[in-house]
């Protein structure tokens, strides 16, 4: 084995690097023995030795070792290497160039090194060594391993003998060199060193290294996509919005009522999403219809903002009324205007109650609300099954309305529900009218919160209902008792005992303080407070009572109209009119402006729109206008525009027709007389008294 | 027949209408009353329109938005809702009334 010349390991105190490696050998020197070989002399010749020497051997134990049981001696302790270097970067990146980008090295180098040390030591065959042997003058150096061979194997043998875990290898490898003879000057070299007590051996092998592989595999790169992308404000701004309502849907989600009701909500919008994708385009599709109306009726539109009827400043006393939009519905065309009524809260929505006043032709009803941004068409549609004969908008809550039917049952739609029936309805038990219901109104809610309306029906009875959760609870107010006296012609034949109420008004300001009007042609006074007696009773008319009116400034006045061609304005105290107007026709519907405290308006069944300012002209109207196209259609509603200088009037072909008020007509009389303008409801009160005051004296003249 | 195709069969039959297009958010036209190249034309250039527009009133204030833009033209007026999936388009001509 010729090779096998410098020992793989080497104590560095060692100092025999100076010597040649062959003279090392040759002079037995202690020092030429590398540490392992020491230790296999020990072992093979000191064997008996050894034995009684341990035996003798006595444990020294540091004084403050720990005392343990001996469960605790057998408790067994894992511990695991691991192959892996701790130290070493998980993350070396190397540029690639044949890729031009930077790649990520896969495989890291786990080896650690701790401790080396260059030797000094020369292989015998280099040329080095084989100058240091001619000048050491060792010749022989061929010869030597064979002898070193022959004694290495009697060695191993004796080792094997004495239980040393000893490769054979190994010893070939480390001790091949180290022939026989010098292993017993070398035990005698070592035995002097061993003086420590603890029979010190150092013992070394040489494993075999494991040869180096490196490997390396070329993956499909990962897909790459660009993407690139501006932010900007509003994006920024939308995804914070967005992270903010996840973050509260997450509070929400604590509990797990909450999680259900979540998976509930997702579930229905993955239904609505699933749905007819048209669907979702309502609210633009809404603007834009009202857009191309807006286009289509943009000279009408021009019209009810700017145009003023130029001629009314050459005439006194006249004024004039410019149709604008008209409002129909192809399903309302056969039914009569039962009612029409502003949105208290949006000034450009109204609703129309559509059914018959025909006793004969009863048929269905219907709702529509329409507004002046689509005159075309209905934003809400109701049908319902009989005639509807009322309506009324809640002014604090102006998605209900209330509707009194023909059949003598009343109801409660919400503009909000998108359901076609009624919210609330009374129920044939549930003490409707046994006659139509002419008249609803809503009240101030009541002390304990409930919404609550006043409906008057055919069957003499005025009712107050309160809306409760589901329910309408109705308590009977007034009964409209008829006098007892036999007098009474208007009445006839008729067998009641009870009246029939045609129409009542609340007053502005008094709460209580309610006018009934009857078919018979009476106005009574009443209060909610006395459900047994009226506080007054007006002879007013000779035909039924259309309507009555409280002024809208004044407390003391009102308006009733009749079939019986007139129109009268009333001193609540009075018992006489203040005024009487024929208007030739039977009078559907008056209206008091609520712009001024002395113009109204009246419409009669030959289709004309009449004007009162009393302030201008006590004795005619300023304006009398037929309004409608066809003749024999007959006018059966107005109503002012709480805001716009416009009134409405519908008639029983179901067209709904807006106009707008000419100067004249809405003329405010400081203005006329120069001086800076007042306004208020006082200044139109002290405008009606002075009216009052000289039409008071004429009938006591009378008199 | 839904609520909002009665809806837009109201709009066409308004004076004047000349055709409603439903556009995507993509841009792609998913309903339309006119010919088919002229839908994708229009479809196009206004979705782009709609978006800049939109993004102009978002830029200014972001809680702010776009609810409705039209274009008065020589010959027409175009008139554009954009939600947020869908824009509608409506050609009208405003003075053949």
């Amino acid at each position: 084995m010729p090779v096998a010349a410098k020992p793989a390991l080497k104590k560095p105190a060692d100092t025999m690097s100076s010597q040649g490696i062959a003279s090392k050998k040759a002079s037995k020197g202690a020092k030429g023995k590398t540490p392992r070989g020491k230790d296999m002399d020990d072992m093979s010749e000191m064997g008996e030795v050894g034995d009684e020497w341990m035996q003798q051997k006595t444990m020294v134990k540091p004084d403050d070792q720990l005392e343990l049981t001996e469960q605790e001696m057998k408790e067994e302790f894992t511990r695991i290497l691991t192959a892996n270097n701790p130290h070493a970067p998980q993350n070396i990146v190397r540029f690639s160039f044949k890729e031009k980008v930077f790649k990520q090295v896969a495989s890291v180098d786990q080896l650690a090194i701790h401790f080396s040390l260059d030797g000094n030591m020369l292989h015998k065959d280099s040329d080095e060594a084989r100058r240091q042997m001619a000048r050491g003058g060792l010749a022989e150096a061929p010869s030597e391993p064979a002898v070193a061979e022959g004694e290495e194997k009697a060695e191993a043998a004796g080792e094997g003998g004495e239980g040393e875990a000893k490769p054979e290898g190994e010893g070939g490898e480390a001790e091949k060199e180290e022939g026989a003879t010098q292993t017993a000057p070398a035990a005698k070299g070592g035995d002097k060193k061993l003086t420590n007590q603890f029979n010190f051996s150092e013992r070394a092998s040489q494993t075999f290294n494991n040869p180096y592989r490196e490997r390396g595999t070329q993956t499909e790169p990962p897909p790459r996509v660009n993407f690139s992308s501006t932010a900007n404000q509003w994006e920024i701004y939308d995804a914070y919005v967005e992270d903010i309502q996840r973050q509260e849907k997450s509070k929400e989600k604590k509990g797990f009522r909450g999680q259900q009701e979540s998976t509930n909500r997702k579930k229905i919008s993955a239904i609505e999403s699933q749905g007819d994708d048209i669907t979702r385009i309502e609210k633009p599709a809404k603007i834009l219809e009202r857009m191309v109306n807006q286009n289509t009726y943009d000279d009408i539109a021009q019209d009810f903002k700017y145009w003023e009827d130029v001629s009314d400043e050459y005439r006194e006393q006249e004024g004039t009324l410019l149709p604008l939009w008209k409002f129909s519905y192809e399903k309302s065309k056969r039914l009569a205007v039962t009612s029409i009524c502003w949105d208290p809260k949006y000034r450009d929505l109204l609703a129309v109650g559509h059914g018959s006043y025909d006793f004969l032709k009863q048929t269905r009803g219907l709702i529509c609300l329409y507004s002046l941004k689509n005159p075309s068409f209905p934003e809400f549609i109701y049908n319902t099954e009989t005639g509807v004969m009322c309506l009324d908008i809640h002014p604090a809550y102006p998605h209900l309305v209330a509707v009194g039917f023909y059949d003598g049952s009343v109801g409660v739609f919400s503009l909000t529900e998108k359901i076609q029936e009624p919210m609330y309805k009374c129920t044939a038990k549930g003490g409707k009218h046994t006659d139509p219901v002419w008249e609803v109104k809503w009240q101030k809610d009541d002390l304990d919160n409930n919404m609550n309306f006043f409906s008057i029906g055919g069957d003499g009875r005025v009712v107050s209902w309160t809306l409760v959760k589901n329910e309408l609870l109705c308590t009977d107010v007034i009964l409209l008792k008829l006098d007892e006296s036999p007098a009474d012609g208007a009445e006839g034949t008729q067998l009641f005992t009870l009246g029939c109420g045609t129409a009542f008004d609340f007053h502005k300001q008094t709460d209580y303080l309610f006018l009934v009007g009857t078919e018979e042609g009476k106005i009574h006074k009443c209060s909610k407070a006395y459900s047994s007696q009226f506080l007054d009773t007006f002879d007013a008319h000779h035909m039924a009572v259309h309507s009555v009116r409280w002024n809208t400034f004044h407390p003391k006045i009102f308006l009733s109209c009749s079939a019986d061609w007139t129109v009268k304005i009333w001193e609540h105290t009075s018992n006489m009119p203040l005024f009487t107007f024929d208007l030739g026709s039977s009078v559907g519907d008056v209206a008091w402006a609520p712009y001024s405290s002395t113009v109204f308006a009246a419409v009669t069944s030959d289709g004309k729109v009449h004007v009162f300012d009393l302030n201008v002209n006590k004795y005619e109207a300023l304006c009398e206008q037929v309004v409608v196209t066809k003749k024999k259609t007959k006018l059966t509603h107005i109503e002012f525009n709480p805001n716009y200088p416009m009134i409405i009037v519908g008639d029983d072909r179901g067209y709904v027709t807006s106009l707008k008020l000419s100067p004249n007509l809405r003329k405010m009389p400081k203005e006329k007389k120069g001086v800076e303008a007042a306004k208020g409801p006082e200044v139109e009160i002290a405008k009606m008294d002075k009216l009052l005051s000289l039409v008071r004296e004429p009938p006591a003249e009378k008199k | 027949m839904s609520e909002v195709e009665e809806m837009l069969k109201r709009i066409q039959g308004h004076k004047g209408v000349i055709g409603i297009i439903v556009v995507n958010s993509e841009g792609i036209p998913i309903r339309t009353t006119l010919d088919n190249s002229t839908t994708v034309q229009y479809a196009g250039l206004i979705h782009n329109l709609s978006n800049k527009a939109r993004s102009v009133v978002r830029d200014i204030d972001p809680q702010n938005d776009l609810t409705f833009l039209r274009i008065r033209s020589k010959k027409h007026e175009i008139m554009v809702a954009p939600d947020k999936e869908y824009i509608l388009i409506c050609i009208q001509n405003p003075s053949d009334n």
